[in-house]
């Protein structure tokens, strides 16, 4: 040693350099299990999928109940998927009809409108609903919804149908409605409403005419991501849909349906239901739909984040 | 003669005046200020709704039968049952999330923050993470069924709360992975530079300024993934959750979840006479797990404060 470093002395205790590399190693595997998780899930769901196929003879016809009152009888081997597919978009679309109008709303005033003292309260609030279990909200459709607003309202034949697990199912999607699009409203810049006040322009019209074309992609998402959360919620279809096979081919909401994620749970959770056969692997076909469907719409719904992102 | 005559020029100064106070009323303005006001009362409504619902029915539970509503084990009579075995499984679940889902998200956010180099694996390795947040809960119970309740049995033994508890940790794993990357990339790049440039390895910089700088988001997210797996019901019932009889609680056997009771009890008509009907029952559980829900949510917030006071102090 002539008091010059070398290199070597640069790079390092080397047991130091090796326990760093273990724990790349280690961390970088936990990163990975979510590669095999979702590998698992595609896995599952597309044997399970093929399972059925065969056991009906790959013959899909018996997807589209052609008898005289269709509809989804999995005991019977009447596996109609018009009928809960049309369930989904059905409860979806009621829920959107609350979540929309209530969620964007509550955006909009939270973001331009509500001075920062009730915004401090109001918006924790919106986090407290976001937190509610989808259990609990069931519960609300069926000792709330259902006796004291459709009830009285719109009479209908039975308490539990699609209407009142909609309009449940609107309640649960409101606050990621309210929180994505408020979000897409706060990355609009302040210049761009500066500039609008410049000009003598209203709060209302600068609201409406600049505010919402500037944030419109990520009002988009929140639209598309409560879409996909309002067709893949389980528990509040279940308790307060009715899960009637025979329903929405009539095409009246206020008649009892099933929905695909109820067809699931009754799949497996039917009281002496064998864990084999077409009725119970049917299970794993309308799950392979789902999560195709929630998919598409989670990947588009990112794309317009994302756009909002790159905006500004 | 002048151009503006008096009465037009006072007219004017009222005008402006008005447009510059904002007395003046615009119909449109008003049309939007109230409607954004009704959107916010009727959500508002709806959360109050809810809560007071689940609360004034919950009363009779709690009033009549007191410590043993806690205490008592699940039947057929809705004035005798007790939530005790579905404490038990949200409990196991909930201490299930916090071994396995926790550590393991971590370790990915810091993976993917630190360590990864941005290319295409990592990227879609961050794709994928996002996507599987969006899954539906019940289809995490068909993997749960498949591979908890079938593949691992001898490890599981079958449907019992193990399996519960691996199925839901899987499901929040993403939640705990996101809410961690980003408490992670907010950590300013100086702290990680000054580690490196008094020679550091990367791990000692994560493990001694990054993660603890990070902590309050962390378990912020921690939170949150717990308050979830504890209210998630549609993944239990696929995997097969009683909500008959369970006469003992055990880590090998059957079990339930509150949620599962008061998905089971809120299902079940009010027709006996006596004071406490199915539907008290299933409010009663209810407030017992929004109450767990808001407990991990304080608990989440005073952890935040503490980490923070402590950051300004060093």
């Amino acid at each position: 040693m002539n008091g010059l470093l070398a290199v070597a002395d640069l790079s390092g205790d080397p047991r130091r350099r090796a326990h760093d590399r273990r724990m790349q190693r280690l961390l970088g595997s936990s990163a990975f299990i979510t590669i095999i998780i979702s590998a698992l899930i595609l896995f599952v769901l597309a044997r399970g999928s093929i399972d059925f196929l065969k056991s009906i003879g790959w013959d899909l016809g018996v997807l589209r109940d052609s008898s005289k009152a269709p509809g989804w009888f999995p005991r019977r081997e009447r596996f109609d998927l018009i009928t809960i597919v049309m369930g989904s978009v059905l409860m979806g679309s009621i829920a959107m009809l609350v979540a929309v109008p209530l969620g964007l709303g509550t955006a909009v005033y939270l973001s331009e409108f509500a001075p920062t003292r009730v915004r401090k309260i109001l918006k924790p609030i919106v986090e407290v609903l976001a937190g509610i279990p989808s259990v609990i909200v069931g519960y609300f459709a069926l000792k709330f919804i259902a006796p004291n607003i459709v009830d009285p309202i719109f009479s209908p034949d039975q308490s539990r149908n699609m209407v009142v697990a909609g309009l449940a199912i609107g309640v649960l999607v409101i606050p990621i409605m309210a929180s994505i699009s408020e979000d897409a409203l706060r990355a609009v810049p302040s210049s761009l409403r500066e500039a609008s006040y410049g000009i003598g322009a209203r709060k209302s019209t600068t609201t409406i005419r600049i505010v919402l074309p500037a944030a419109v992609s990520g009002i988009v998402a929140a639209f598309i991501i409560a879409v996909s959360r309002a067709i893949g919620e389980t528990m509040v279809a279940a308790m307060a849909g009715g899960r009637d096979g025979s329903g929405p081919r009539v095409l009246d909401p206020l008649e009892p349906g099933l929905t695909m994620t109820a067809a699931m749970t009754n799949a497996a959770g039917g009281t002496d239901q064998v864990n084999s056969g077409a009725p119970f692997q049917v299970l794993f076909f309308v799950g392979l739909l789902l999560f195709m469907m929630t998919m598409g719409l989670n990947v588009i719904g990112d794309r317009f984040v994302q756009r909002v992102r790159q905006q500004y | 003669m002048p151009i503006v005559t008096d009465s037009q020029r006072s007219a004017t100064r009222t005008q402006v005046r008005q447009a510059i106070t904002q007395q003046n009323r615009h119909l449109p303005s008003i049309a939007l200020s109230v409607t954004l006001l009704i959107a916010v009362t009727f959500t508002l409504l709806t959360l109050f709704s809810l809560l007071a619902r689940i609360v004034t029915q919950a009363i009779p539970a709690f009033s009549e039968r007191g410590v043993s509503f806690l205490s008592g084990t699940i039947g057929s009579e809705p004035d005798k049952v007790g939530i005790w075995p579905g404490l038990f499984g949200s409990f196991s679940i909930g201490i299930g999330v916090l071994l396995i889902a926790v550590p393991l998200g971590i370790g990915a956010a810091i993976y993917l923050e630190e360590y990864a180099e941005q290319n295409r694996l990592n990227r879609f390795v961050v794709v994928n993470i996002r996507n599987l947040a969006g899954v539906p809960a019940v289809i995490y119970g068909v993997l749960g069924l498949i591979i908890f309740v079938g593949w691992l049995k001898p490890v599981t033994n079958g449907g019992t709360v193990v399996a519960a508890a691996l199925t839901l940790a899987i499901l929040v794993l993403p939640v705990v992975i996101i809410t961690s990357m980003e408490a992670i990339r907010a950590v300013p790049m100086g702290l990680r530079d000054a580690g490196y440039g008094v020679g550091a390895s990367r791990w000692e910089v994560t493990r001694d300024h990054v993660v603890p700088y990070a902590m309050p988001g962390i378990l912020t997210g921690t939170v949150l993934a717990l308050a979830r797996a504890l209210g998630e019901a549609a993944p239990l019932i696929m995997i097969g959750a009683i909500t008959g009889l369970l006469p003992e609680t055990s880590l090998s056997g059957k079990f339930t979840a509150i949620p599962m009771l008061i998905y089971s009890w809120s299902g079940r008509p009010d027709s006996s006479g006596g004071n406490i009907g199915w539907s008290n029952a299933a409010a009663g559980a209810g407030l017992v797990l929004l109450a767990l829900v808001l407990v991990f949510n304080i608990i989440g917030i005073f952890l935040r404060n503490h980490f923070e006071a402590k950051r300004v102090g060093t």
